[in-house]
């Protein structure tokens, strides 16, 4: 069942970061960035739904992509623990957004070779979706640190909380066999690429941390992940099934 | 928020070969945000290849008061080109 954790994982982490995204709908601060980010989300909920319905057929329970979202606790779930990070502010949700996509792009762009069909499918998609998300969180991240004294202090403050969790990204996870997803360790210096690209012209420094935070693989996730699928999971779980 | 986000007007080209045509505005912080505002605003359901945008302060505009002495030409009929026999070979121009 190796591919059916490795798809889980991927599943997980485009989930929850699609659903945190979604949480700004009707609370951007300008109008424009109220439909750009749900357009993000929408994306990452995109590609979700076919690794979700992809990984219940290799399960071969019968298991659909709601039973997969919606009917798993938190121990269940295998996302990094950067995705699950709050909102905070706009400068959070931007870098977080840079963090994971900077890592995503090479991601698929290396899975566009994997030897199975389905992932080669979702990547052909998710490249050009994630070339566009560095693009409109970079431009922010550049704005807000070299912007006014208020937004350079917000993005410097949303490196020191985030970046401790992107050493996670680069775990290996759970292997699969014959290439049929990239490798996540060798990303470490294309992603390092894009976030000192964007850093410098920010103004900002990359921190070196010696000892990342990570277990979201292995479903040891902080409390907010728990409060977000409560949210994320009551409408199914109070009306099992329901459809519209 | 008016003078940190000035106003764009967006133009979006639908296919190649067809003129650029306004599709209405949007608020950004400099030329490269607006472009990216109007991606995200105008474009989701794939209604163009090419994206224009305009500060709205470059544009010159004609004044709504001038309308009469603009606009209404009055009985000039030999303005219109209906003067003509054109051939039938020729077809709708």
């Amino acid at each position: 069942m190796a591919l059916f954790d490795a798809l889980l994982e991927l599943a997980d982490d485009h989930l929850v970061l699609g659903h945190r995204l979604s949480e700004w709908c009707g609370h951007a601060p300008m109008l424009e960035e109220d439909l750009a980010m749900p357009n993000m989300a929408l994306d990452l909920i995109g590609t979700a739904r076919t690794l979700y319905d992809y990984a219940g057929q290799v399960e071969g329970n019968g298991r659909s992509e709601d039973d997969l979202a919606y009917l798993r606790g938190e121990r269940e779930y295998r996302n990094c623990l950067l995705v699950e990070r709050p909102n905070r502010d706009f400068a959070h949700t931007m870098l977080r957004q840079l963090y994971f996509v900077a890592f995503m792009h090479p991601y698929w762009n290396a899975a566009a070779e994997s030897s199975d069909e389905v992932i080669r499918g979702v990547a052909g998609k998710a490249v050009k979706e994630m070339a566009y998300h560095i693009r409109h969180a970079g431009e922010w991240v550049i704005r807000l640190g070299d912007g006014t004294e208020e937004s350079a202090r917000r993005m410097a403050d949303a490196v020191d909380d985030l970046h401790i969790y992107t050493g996670e990204l680069f775990e290996a996870g759970t292997e699969t066999d014959d290439d049929v997803l990239p490798n996540r360790t060798a990303l470490q210096p294309a992603w390092e690429a894009t976030i000192d690209h964007v850093f410098g012209e920010a103004g900002l420094t990359r921190p070196i941390i010696p000892h990342p935070q990570t277990g979201g693989r292995t479903g040891l996730h902080g409390e907010d992940l728990g409060h977000m699928l409560m949210d994320m999971q009551s409408t199914h779980r109070a009306h099992p099934g329901a459809t519209w | 928020m008016a003078n940190e986000m000035p106003l764009w007007e967006v133009f979006i080209q639908p296919r190649n070969g067809l003129s650029h045509k306004h599709v209405g505005s949007i608020h950004a912080a400099d030329a490269v945000l607006a472009l990216q505002a109007a991606r995200d605003v105008y474009t989701r359901r794939g209604e163009g290849n090419s994206i224009w945008v305009v500060p709205s302060s470059a544009i010159t505009a004609s004044d709504p008061d001038q309308a009469g002495e603009n606009f209404e030409p009055g009985e000039k009929i030999y303005r219109h080109p209906t003067f003509y026999d054109i051939p039938e070979e020729v077809g709708h121009m």
